[in-house]
């Protein structure tokens, strides 16, 4: 499997905040199309994790290369990045004062200039797909949960990203409607999206990841496919996790 | 051996909704709610009911019933009401202070301009970009007309500048850059790179250490002290910048407010599709965070059109100074009350305007709080 194309490359990083050792001497590879989830306890430094792999948090030691672009503290290799690499967060983070259209259009018009009325075409092909087109005059406050998370999926793929970052998608959502997004999720896998996902939707990791990674104390303890993740545990604390985590 | 009977499945239908009690709503329902709910709150609208039947016919009297409305000094002498034939005689100069009659339609037109100009704001129906442009020349094109000395218009002195002309146009101005200038000292304040951060806080929280008047004497009397004889700048000029100076770190604390009311996901999601700082800033930033301080900002705007009245401090005439200089007038002596009960009419018009415009901006706004 050497030949794969890595896309990002996590060599040797360490993060501190103050004085608290948040991630310690990370190695990380992904490669392009692999599906990738990270769990771990909360406090585990997933979300920092994912958080460093577009800048939205610096990292003080190791290298991060993502696409061929280093991370560095440069302000035109971070935006080029960012516009690269999207972004879904836990509380969806839509702009509440611009309609879902906007929210939309809004990287592709002053990010990537294009004309309004091709940001526009683009925008309701993407909302197309996750099903909510006929919501497009509306402002996000108006939107269930759900539906908010599958307008910001849609916001992440107009820029016609390389990566998806997921952070906790449906952490924040009533029992109702995780499914509505992890539906939409599962689609974007079957379409080869490369994709690292922080969640603890364990059923979703089973089925759509090719590798889990397992965070504890800031440190990878284990990565693994799901079969092996789940079936053969290599670590005490791997277990006790999927104890816990599967007994309920 | 029976089987067990199939379970029945029932289906849930939610309950209509019923109307509310008899009494909680309506006229009564208001009353009750209002102005009598409980003992203590009963006994103060009696005691309000009395002080307004105390104190509401004689202000009528005086204002209207036995007000004179026509004619000279004498007439108003023998009534016993307010004297409105005095305002309507002095109207001009409380407007426009002394401003040449030939050269009325100057003023009369840029009036007419700025009536159209905030008419078509308030209704709504003009975008921003095209309403922005026009206010910011709004100021250029009254400075030229009512400053005359090119295209034949004949020069008309600063001195003669004064009324509700002066009030305006101080407050007009004010507002036009000191909101801005605020928002950039806002901004300047939260920035976390080198010096961008101590200087705006040495330009706001001196400002707001010391009282208008202050500044106003500071610009009126202490800076020609400091420049060289040939470099004076002029009085009026002097004296807007003190009032944009000492609005501006007021507008800069209200919009600190705002942007720190907007929550750190909304500047993460920003930065993940690629905006950069200018882009988020303007397009995520500000018009959550205007939106948020839009009550205070009006607000501010008001107390700044309010405080213009203080340039009477540094001998300009607004339409407060006009009012008493009018009040002096020999031939209309003891007509003092008028003179301020108009002035504070036409304060109060245009700042109960401000408000209300304030409030539909906000519903404009509310459709999409979340």
């Amino acid at each position: 499997m050497e030949s794969r194309e890595v896309i990002i490359h996590i060599e040797g990083v360490n993060k501190w905040y103050d004085t608290f050792h948040v991630l310690k001497d990370i190695n990380l590879q992904v490669y392009r199309g692999e599906r990738i989830v990270v769990c771990g306890p909360s406090g585990s430094g997933k979300s920092t994790l994912i958080r460093c792999i577009n800048h939205l948090e610096t990292h003080q030691k190791g290298r991060i290369v993502v696409d061929g672009t280093e991370l560095t503290g440069k302000v035109k290799g971070i935006e080029k990045i960012r516009s690269e690499v999207g972004m879904v967060f836990q509380n969806f983070n839509l702009f509440p004062h611009m309609t879902v259209l906007d929210n939309l259009t809004l990287a592709p018009r002053w990010v990537r200039h294009m004309p309004r009325s091709e940001a526009e075409d683009l925008a309701m092909q993407y909302l197309e797909r996750v099903q909510i087109a006929d919501q497009a005059p509306k402002y996000p406050g108006q939107l269930s949960g759900g539906q908010q998370q599958r307008v910001a999926i849609a916001r992440a793929l107009c820029m016609n990203p390389t990566v998806l970052l997921f952070d906790e998608p449906t952490s924040a959502l009533d029992p109702e409607m995780i499914k509505e997004v992890l539906d939409v999720m599962i689609e974007l896998a079957k379409e080869n999206m490369t994709m690292v996902c922080v969640t603890h939707e364990m059923g979703f990791a089973r089925t759509v990841a090719d590798r889990i990674i397992f965070m504890d104390g800031g440190e990878i303890v284990e990565q693994n496919t799901p079969e092996q993740f789940f079936n053969n545990p290599q670590y005490d604390r791997t277990k006790l996790f999927l104890s816990q985590i599967l007994s309920h | 051996m029976m089987l067990p009977a199939a379970p029945q499945i029932k289906s849930f239908t939610p309950r209509p909704d019923l109307p509310p009690p008899v009494g909680a709503v309506g006229a009564i329902g208001w009353l009750r709610t209002n102005l009598f709910n409980g003992g203590f709150n009963s006994v103060l609208t009696l005691l309000c009911l009395w002080l307004l039947y105390k104190v509401v016919p004689p202000i009528s009297n005086w204002m209207i019933l036995d007000a004179c409305w026509v004619g000279g000094p004498e007439m108003c002498g023998q009534s016993q009401g307010a004297c409105w034939a005095f305002i309507w005689h002095k109207l001009r100069v409380l407007l426009i202070g002394t401003y040449p009659q030939e050269q009325l339609w100057r003023p009369s037109l840029v009036g007419v301009i700025f009536v159209l100009l905030t008419l078509a704001t308030v209704s709504g129906r003009f975008k921003t970009r095209h309403l922005l442009p026009a206010w910011l020349f709004l100021p250029v094109l009254s400075f030229w007309l009512i400053g005359g000395g090119s295209v034949g218009l004949p020069v008309v002195d600063q001195s003669n500048w004064g009324g509700l002309m002066l009030s305006l146009g101080l407050a007009v101005v004010g507002i036009l850059v000191s909101v801005p200038l605020g928002i950039l000292l806002a901004l300047g304040r939260q920035s976390s790179t080198g010096i961008i951060k101590p200087l705006c806080v040495g330009i706001i929280e001196p400002i707001r250490g010391v009282p208008l008047v202050t500044i106003l004497f500071m610009a009126s009397v202490m800076i020609p002290l400091f420049l060289p004889a040939d470099m004076q700048i002029n009085n009026l000029l002097r004296v807007q910048i003190g009032i944009i100076l000492f609005s501006s770190a007021y507008m800069a604390e209200v919009v600190r407010g705002g942007l720190q009311a907007i929550p750190r996901g909304q500047l993460d999601a920003a930065k993940a599709l690629g905006l950069n700082y200018w882009k988020m800033t303007l397009l995520i930033v500000l018009p959550q965070a205007l939106r948020h301080v839009l009550p205070s900002l009006v607000g501010r705007c008001i107390a700044l059109f309010k405080d213009t009245s203080l340039v009477i401090i540094v001998g300009l005439l607004d339409l407060l100074g006009m009012a008493k200089a009018a009040a002096q007038d020999q031939e209309w002596l003891g007509h003092n009350a008028e003179a301020y009960v108009f002035c504070a009419l036409v304060y109060w018009c245009i700042c109960f305007s401000m408000s209300r415009y304030g409030r539909s901006l906000e519903k404009r706004g509310a459709q999409q709080t979340r």
